[in-house]
């Protein structure tokens, strides 16, 4: 039923806002992230040592005032590590769920404003993307392109394509059937201005916060292909490469693989609070009244 | 008429609120009317009158977080329902007064087969064996006139047309022989045709079972063909109360007289279709005088100041809520 | 590209449409629109009325070719609509425009109504963004809004309001037909009055022909000349608005009329036999479509689908019966009074 109060309208993005402005949880999500963000970003700035230098004589040295997370096997400082890491996952997650959203919205929104053998053909092969775990599938175009950052994040990327395309496809076809689309078409603007200037904007909300959301998958699936040794190269500090160095010692070492964990863990969790809330947000059916 | 019957529902100063943005706006104002025992009342009004929000209210139905209601009293049986416990309620809900909405589908569980839904209401207002249940529904679907009834028992809401799932609401709100029946525009979803037969199956049930019925709808022609009586809405209050054949026939208050102007019809030419200027006030900013004066063209200085009261027009029954109307009705 | 061949008329031969289910239990076909002819004479309006699913908004958008029919032939101004391809049909789009029933979804609710107005004057036009902005603020003044409203979103709108927008939009094109969608049926009376008045204004000012698709009897006859009655796909009566209305020759016109109800507690009336409901057009009955609802249906209306025939000078009706169902007007009766 609807009540007689649409005289007084709200717009959009303030709805929204107010939606999900008053999830305590966003608000938690919001500064865990920003803390990690700050601290990438500022890393050269609070980094108390080199990430790279090696001291061997402090190797394996447990916290302590100097070395607060401790060292590693080659006697580089893990806190000094884990604050650069911190920009290789936060970069490979970005750069990665940028190249899938954008490659993944075109696919979606394609496949579902032209429908028919294309659209089929176009869900065929993302499902079958889809039914592959992220991780083997990321394993696979690792293994076969080498161990580099850039193949990382081309892997990730790709891995994240198929679910980009789903989200974006699904309110296409809801928005090609609504009126002022087929307007557009009476008014004779071509499929290209139809798709980017009609249909685009009103999805692509949807699409940026459901990406917060995948861009914690590809962290993890960045921390568990250089756990494996697919990841960036050595020395260059990553988490997941930190917690597989530190795997080899966990009995004697255990701060070498606990504090990169709890990092990506923190991360993970901020991104997934955050997500959480935007989609709570803009789901019509939890928005309720 | 010697011994004045009891109404069958009698709203006294119903007053509710919505909340915009932190602030209580009033939906409906003040609103005092009292269904008679076996009477149509059709509640008319454009979209934003309030007369949904009025039946809403009658049952307590409004969402909890952004509406309340904030004075008056519903009168039934006695009983104000006002006051009445959430428990309380229900056990009226559907049982001594019951309600059918505009959109059937959503007020019917897809998952259920359609004789399930109508037992289920039956057991749990009046009980008994899901047998007895069952063959009442079979019973019930054959009174809204179902074809083929015992097959459609188990087929689910989906199956159902637009006008058949109506019925199957109508067969669920008669299920319990409530007293009164609101029907919030029960036809406005429905073609013409179907509109036709669905009001006239009211008309026939409203008598079998001696309900009231409280009949709240946007059309002025539906309104002519079921009504014994007629409230007309505008921002939330009555402007005009009165019999169908008076109100018709000589309309007092100047925003239902320019509603009849603006209607084309389809039996008549209607050359000078006269459209209203302005549009419905929002439930923000109501003028402080009278709602409809600035849209009136018989406003006068103290419209835009004073709030009119409904009173009697000089007919009796007939009540109006506008000073300056000109005498013997506006044509 | 608009050198004229003809006079300014539309005219649709033999159009059809199937429309293809695919369901869980194999393909379905739908005949949405069965071998429908009409002519709207320039500067006149025609009517196109029904009950849902009749098929006249799917008439509506294939005229438009926003659906492909699939056979009949479509003449705009001695233009064959269905052949024109690429610059050909854009130059088409810009004589012939539609407004649509919900004002809610018809504007895009991401951008400000200058821009929604703007952009077919910058897909189609070559002329300066001054010139562009002229005629974006004229389509806004011709229905009835202020300029400054330009710069503003659509939800900041009512109803009524967007309804115009909807108008000035299928307007900044000069366009010379429109199809109106049930443009007037989402709105309240008051509203629905005005939107009528600033129809006809342009009508009168501009000469526009219309075709005009509406389940409401009595805004057909205040607006339209002429009237096409559709079920379950078929024209089943074709003439004069007023007349037609006044005086049916088909006993479905009859009913459609008899059920429209009328704003005057005097016209009650005992409903006429209204006997079930409108067939599913997936299992269209055989013969005349109407039959298993007519009260006047013999063997041959089952077996065999009447044809649209001239009876008079200008009417039209699909019918075996053979004395006119000429009843005069009376409403019905619902209540007992």
């Amino acid at each position: 039923m609807t009540i007689e109060v649409a005289s007084v309208a709200v717009s959009q993005p303030s709805r929204l806002w107010l939606a999900f402005s008053k999830n305590p949880l966003f608000w938690l999500g919001a500064l865990l992230l920003a803390i990690i963000v700050a601290v990438a970003v500022l890393a050269p700035l609070i980094a108390p040592h080199d990430p790279l230098e090696q001291n061997i004589v402090a190797r394996l040295e447990p916290p302590s005032a100097e070395f607060l997370f401790g060292t590693d096997n080659y006697g580089r400082d893990v806190l000094s590590r884990l604050i650069y890491g911190a920009r290789i996952s936060l970069m490979v997650g970005f750069v990665a769920i940028l190249i899938a959203m954008t490659i993944g919205c075109t696919i979606g929104i394609v496949a579902g404003y032209v429908g028919g053998v294309l659209d089929q053909l176009v869900m065929g092969v993302l499902d079958v993307m889809l039914s592959f775990p992220a991780l083997l599938l990321g394993l696979m175009i690792a293994a076969m392109l080498g161990a580099s950052l850039q193949n990382l994040i081309i892997a990730i990327a790709i891995t994240e394509i198929a679910p980009f395309a789903r989200v974006a496809r699904a309110p296409t076809i809801a928005l090609k059937q609504q009126d002022f689309v087929i307007a557009g078409r009476a008014l004779g603007f071509g499929p290209v201005r139809i798709m980017g200037v009609h249909i685009l904007p009103n999805l692509i909300s949807d699409v940026v916060v459901m990406s917060s959301l995948w861009m914690a998958s590809a962290i993890r699936t960045e921390a568990s292909l250089s756990f494996i040794g697919l990841g960036v190269p050595p020395p260059t500090p990553t988490w997941g490469s930190m917690i597989r160095e530190g795997f080899d010692n966990i009995l004697d070492a255990w701060w070498l693989a606990v504090f990169p964990s709890l990092a990506i863990l923190l991360t993970v969790l901020a991104l997934n609070l955050l997500g959480d809330a935007l989609r709570d947000a803009i789901d019509p059916k939890l928005r309720g009244e | 008429m010697t011994s004045f019957p009891r109404p069958a529902l009698d709203l006294r100063n119903l007053r509710t609120e919505f909340r915009i943005r932190d602030r209580w706006y009033p939906a409906v104002r003040n609103v005092s009317v009292s269904l008679m025992p076996n009477e149509t009342l059709a509640v008319v009004g454009e979209s934003g009158s309030g007369k949904s929000v009025t039946a809403l209210s009658i049952l307590r139905l409004l969402p909890h977080a952004g509406a309340r209601i904030q004075g008056g009293e519903v009168l039934f049986e006695g009983q104000d329902l006002v006051t009445l416990s959430e428990r309380e309620m229900s056990s009226i809900r559907g049982n001594s007064i019951a309600m059918i909405f505009q959109e059937p589908m959503t007020s019917l569980n897809p998952t259920m087969t359609v004789g399930d839904q109508i037992a289920e209401a039956i057991l749990i207002h009046r009980g008994g064996s899901r047998m007895q249940a069952k063959a009442e529904a079979l019973r019930l679907l054959e009174e809204v006139k179902i074809p083929s009834p015992k097959s459609r028992l188990d087929e689910y809401p989906h199956q159902f047309s637009g006008g058949m799932r109506q019925r199957v609401m109508i067969a669920m709100a008669l299920a319990c022989h409530p007293r009164v029946l609101l029907a919030d525009e029960p036809t406005t979803a429905l073609d013409v045709t179907i509109q036709a037969q669905v009001l006239s199956q009211l008309e026939e049930l409203k008598q079998a079972y001696g309900m009231s019925m409280l009949f709240i709808t946007h059309n002025l022609g539906v309104v002519a063909q079921i009504a014994d009586r007629v409230a007309v809405m505008y921002a939330g209050e009555i402007v005009e109360l009165a019999t169908v054949d008076a109100l018709f026939a000589k309309p007092m208050h100047p925003y239902t007289a320019a509603l009849l102007r603006a209607m084309p019809r389809a039996d008549r030419g209607t050359e000078n279709l006269e459209p209203i200027p302005g549009s419905v006030p929002a439930l923000s900013a109501v003028p402080a005088g009278c709602s409809y004066a600035p849209r009136c063209p018989f406003k006068e200085r103290t419209c835009l100041d004073l709030h009119p009261e409904l009173v009697s027009s000089g007919d009796p029954g007939h009540l109006v809520r506008c000073p300056v109307r000109p005498v013997g009705g506006v044509h | 590209m608009t050198t004229s061949l003809g006079n300014g008329d539309f005219i649709v031969r033999n159009l059809s449409k199937t429309f293809v289910r695919h369901g869980g239990s194999g393909a379905r076909c739908v005949r949405a629109v069965d071998d429908v002819s009409f002519r709207v004479p320039k500067g006149t309006s025609l009517g196109l009325v029904g009950e849902s699913g009749c098929g006249k908004s799917t008439v509506a958008r294939a005229i438009l070719r926003l659906i492909e029919p699939d056979s009949g032939s479509i003449v705009f101004d001695g233009i064959d609509v269905r052949a024109a391809k690429g610059a050909a049909l854009r130059a088409l789009r810009r004589r012939m425009q539609i407004v649509f029933q919900d004002p809610y979804s018809s504007l895009n609710p991401r951008r400000t109504i200058r821009q929604t107005l703007e952009e077919p004057l910058r897909v189609h036009l070559r002329i300066s963004s001054k010139e562009i902005r002229e005629k974006a603020e004229a389509a806004m003044v011709e229905v009835g809004l202020p300029r400054e409203a330009l710069e503003r979103y659509p939800h900041e709108f009512s109803g009524g309001q967007r309804q115009r927008i909807g108008i000035a939009r299928a307007l900044v094109l000069d366009p010379e037909l429109v199809v109106a969608d049930e443009a007037v049926s989402a709105l309240d009376v008051s509203v629905q009055a005005q939107i009528l008045r600033l129809l006809e204004g342009l009508r009168e000012r501009r000469g526009l022909s219309f075709l005009f698709v509406s389940h409401d009897l009595g805004v057909v006859r205040h607006f339209c000349d002429r009237v096409c009655v559709m079920y379950l796909g078929r024209i089943v009566e074709e003439g004069p608005t007023v007349d037609v209305f006044d005086r049916p020759l088909h006993p479905y016109t009859r009913l459609l009329r008899d059920s429209y109800p009328v704003p005057d507690p005097r016209a009650r009336r005992p409903l006429v036999q209204i006997v079930g409901e409108v067939p599913s057009a997936a299992n269209p009955p055989p013969g005349c479509g109407f039959h298993p609802r007519c009260a006047r249906a013999d063997g041959l209306c089952s077996v065999e689908r009447p044809q649209l025939e001239t009876v008079s000078d200008d009417r039209a009706r699909a019918c075996y019966d053979p004395e006119a169902t000429d009843v005069a007007w009376g409403g019905l009766r619902i209540g007992a009074r």
